[in-house]
């Protein structure tokens, strides 16, 4: 089509290039808007890919490399070693270290090996260049062995003692891996039974000595009273009947389990004899195929996140500080959702509208910009040491001078977290209070609605979707708050989760375990920083997911609730 | 002059065909509103929004069982009159209110007078739909379960009534557990009013009922309008002059606040006593 009117000449794009148009057209902000996003999108992606990638190889069964390590000066020296990293550097760092390089090649290759054997070699870790590892070779037969004890072993299997008959050679590794299984079985019992069944004997025998010292308080004498202690001599009796039954059982388990042993020959030819017990797993990487090494890769992230840590948190799972985590948060969102809601529904509905209202609302905002550092003092010092003291001289004088509440723990940690993400369940509510049209509210008021009911029956359930919003807030926040916990209840290490089969089988006053205390200890506070690094990161990545599944559980409502009560086009 | 207000009876003629034969055969109405039974009747209104006045001194008498039309031009104060009649106004800040207004003789304004209790006799129905995103079956019964009626089978009869009562029954009686925010606006306005009639008010207050919908949709609501009155007292508001003339009985002229003229609807579109009326209705100002 050709322009044959003269006037529409005027309604073609002017095409000459200019700032000034380019400008006005909006590409520029479209640009910079997409490019805000785009960052934004990066950097989250790049958080979850860098957590995984540093954390997650951790898990995958490494090849185990045999070589002398031929130092110039020194004794040369075997080692059966995984190679954990690589780096480049330079011949002048290298030499200031007290290394005999020579300075004409001016960078080395420099290896990160892991070599095992802790007992033996002091060190898990070591330092080698890679120009001085050589005859380097692959068996197959070299075997790792992961222990309870001082990290893992790495060395070749020499023999099986299984009930006093010795296996040898190829036989002696299926005779290994079916001791091990039996024996990881009968540990499992032995925990069962310290854990649970002893920890439940204990826990009556604890409850049954707080009930004779409660009566000694409350002034009654075995004379004055003698049914209520007769009736708990008979309850610690029984207790204590159970306690040596399981005790017998115990012993009995345990000589199972030290029955079979199995000795090593390590990579210098010496011979080491450790019980099957003290062992968890064993594998021969070099062995594994692709499949293999996928299957225990994927049972070792299982057990990461289903087992209890061992060696000051180095190994091991980290199945406590996922449930500690979770639970503090489900716990926080049961305080604060009411808590806020009620807080915000008086502030817009039925507090007058003015300089008061409008200064409590500031001061409320602002309780969010506090570092969460102080509201963990606030909790320690009003929580644990006004109310829960409070709470022991009440309720609990016969544990004195052990507190129960006076002491940092779970319920403290949940109430101190409900504080400080109170301002945004608030806000949130307050403003999905607020886009409720005015048309809904006399509707319901005109058919005779009190404003209790309407607020009851049409605002609250069409403002849910908000206030969901506000708990979504609340819960990423608190799932990722560590300063405060280290004051009102997180420990590094807990002896019990706060949930188990004794009544009344939540413990609020319990100490806890938390993902990001957890990261914290590990990362700072571990004595072995080489071991401890991977887990840092894989548990970082862990924390990320716990955040992001709850959160998806709280969009997935929301949007449910939104469907639902979907705002009205007026 | 004479020609411009014959004009705004002529074009009253043909749309009331059907619809409102008998208020068209009134010769001196004026009469006949000392014949009536009153249902509301206001005394000496003053209403204030904190130093505003936005009534003076308003007194009239509301028939039983016929439609009253409030028109005026816009900001007259007719709304917030018919929002005296269920005290809507209790809701506004500053909103300051003298003098009577007497439902069967009670006044609505007494200390003890239940607020809710008198929504319940007093149903309202405002400009824009405005339906509970709840389903159709549940915004019907809001106000029976208000009333603390959770009988299933109450609750089902009552709702089939009331919809039925408001000619929307047999458009919705296979979907009465879908959202109501799926209807249409007519519709929606429709089972806005078989939410109002279903608690069984004495009056029924329409604030522009037919502003935000089409003409199909208007002119089935001024259908209903005209059913409803055989039942209940009925109060509208409307901007539109045709409309009022349509549907009406009789029709206050308001203006600033000031009641100016109040009388059997043909008598008042036909032979206004005011100059200010007459103004209003031929189109010299609103």
């Amino acid at each position: 089509m050709s322009i044959t009117n003269p006037d529409a000449r005027s309604l073609v794009a002017d095409t000459r290039a200019s700032v000034a148009s380019y400008i006005k057209s909006g590409q520029p902000y479209i640009w910079l808007t997409a490019a805000a996003i785009t960052v934004a999108f990066i950097i989250t992606c790049a958080l979850l890919v860098l957590t995984a990638a540093r954390g997650l190889p951790h898990f995958w069964p490494a090849g185990l490399v045999q070589a002398r390590y031929l130092q110039p000066g020194a004794p040369a020296v075997d080692v059966l070693a995984e190679i954990r990293s690589r780096e480049e550097v330079t011949a002048a760092r290298l030499k200031n270290a007290g290394l005999p390089v020579s300075e004409d090649q001016p960078l080395y290759e420099r290896l990160l090996i892991k070599v095992g054997n802790r007992d033996l070699l002091g060190s898990d870790f070591r330092f080698v260049l890679s120009d001085w590892l050589v005859e380097r070779s692959y068996p197959r037969d070299a075997v790792v062995l992961e222990r309870m004890e001082w990290g893992n072993f790495h060395g070749f299997l020499e023999s099986v003692r299984i009930d006093g008959k010795v296996v040898e050679g190829e036989a002696a590794w299926t005779a290994y891996r079916a001791a091990q299984g039996r024996v990881n079985e009968l540990r499992e019992r032995i925990r069962d039974i310290e854990k649970v069944q002893i920890g439940s004997v204990n826990y009556e025998l604890e409850r049954l000595r707080l009930a004779e010292r409660r009566l000694q308080i409350e002034g009654k004498t075995p004379q004055s009273h003698p049914d209520a202690y007769a009736e708990l001599a008979a309850r610690r009796k029984e207790q204590d009947a159970r306690y040596q039954q399981l005790r017998e059982q115990l012993v009995d388990l345990n000589r199972e389990a030290n029955r079979d042993t199995v000795t090593m020959r390590t990579v210098d030819g010496q011979l080491i004899e450790m019980p099957i017990f003290k062992l968890v797993d064993g594998y021969r990487p070099n062995a594994m195929g692709t499949f293999e090494k996928l299957g225990h890769f994927f049972a070792k992230v299982w057990s990461f996140v289903s087992d209890e840590p061992r060696e000051a948190n180095t190994e091991g799972g980290i199945f406590p500080a996922i449930f500690g985590t979770v639970l503090m948060v489900l716990i926080m969102s049961v305080i604060v959702t009411p808590f806020g809601i009620l807080a915000a529904l008086y502030l817009r509905e039925y507090a007058r509208q003015g300089p008061l209202t409008q200064a409590i609302r500031i001061a409320v905002n602002n309780l969010a910009g506090v570092p969460s550092i102080v509201f963990g003092m606030f909790g320690l010092g009003f929580f644990v040491y006004f109310i829960g003291a409070g709470i022991d001289r009440a309720f609990y004088p016969e544990a004195s001078p052990a507190p129960v509440f006076g002491t940092p723990g779970l319920l403290w940690s949940s109430l101190t977290l409900a504080l400080l993400t109170l301002p945004v369940v608030i806000v949130a509510t307050e403003e999905g209070l607020a886009r409720i049209p005015r048309s809904i509210r006399e509707a319901s008021l005109a058919l005779g609605a009190t404003k209790a009911e309407t607020l009851w029956r049409v605002v609250l359930p069409m403002a849910s979707p908000a206030m969901m919003t506000g708990l979504i807030l609340a819960i990423a926040r608190a799932a990722g708050e560590v300063a405060p916990l280290m004051l009102v209840g997180v420990v590094k290490l807990a002896p019990s989760l706060p949930l188990d089969g004794n009544f009344p089988f939540i413990h609020l006053e319990r100490k806890f375990m938390h993902l990001g205390f957890h990261i914290y200890d590990v990362g700072f506070q571990s004595p072995n920083v080489e071991a401890a690094r991977p887990l840092v990161y894989a548990t970082s990545f862990l924390l990320v997911l716990v955040v992001i599944s709850l959160n998806v559980t709280a969009i997935t409502i929301r949007n449910r609730l939104r469907e639902r009560y979907k705002a009205l086009d007026h | 002059m004479e020609n411009l207000k014959m004009s705004g009876v002529q074009s009253k003629t043909p749309l009331t065909h059907g619809i409102d034969i008998d208020s068209l055969k009134r010769e001196h109405a004026g009469l006949r509103l000392h014949e009536e039974t009153i249902a509301i009747e206001v005394e000496g209104l003053n209403l204030y929004y904190g130093d505003k006045q936005a009534l003076r001194n308003i007194s009239l008498k509301i028939p039983e069982r016929k439609v009253t039309a409030f028109i005026g031009p816009s900001g007259c104060g007719k709304s917030t009159l018919l929002r005296c009649f269920n005290r809507m106004n209790d809701l506004i800040d500053g909103c300051r209110i003298e003098g009577q207004i007497r439902l069967h003789g009670k006044n609505i304004f007494d200390r003890d007078v239940d607020v809710a209790m008198l929504r319940r006799r007093v149903g309202m129905v405002f400009q824009k739909p405005n339906p509970f995103p709840k389903s159709i079956y549940e915004n019907v019964a809001y106000g029976m379960r208000l009333a603390g009626i959770n009988k299933k089978r109450e609750l089902d009869e009552t709702v089939e009534w009331a919809l039925k009562g408001a000619a929307l029954w047999d458009e919705v009686k296979d979907r009465l557990d879908e959202s109501a925010l799926g209807l249409s606006g007519g519709q929606q306005q429709r089972l806005v009013i078989a939410r109002a009639i279903a608690i069984q008010p004495d009056v029924i207050l329409l604030d522009e009922p037919c502003s935000a919908l089409d003409p199909i949709s208007t002119l089935k609501v001024e259908e209903l309008i005209n059913e409803l009155k055989n039942r209940y007292t009925i109060v509208i508001v409307t901007h539109n002059m045709q409309q009022a003339a349509r549907v009406s009985d009789y029709t206050a002229f308001m203006y600033m606040g000031d009641l100016i003229e109040f009388g059997d609807t043909d008598q008042l579109f036909t032979k206004p006593q005011q100059k200010q009326t007459e103004d209003y209705i031929t189109g010299r100002y609103g």
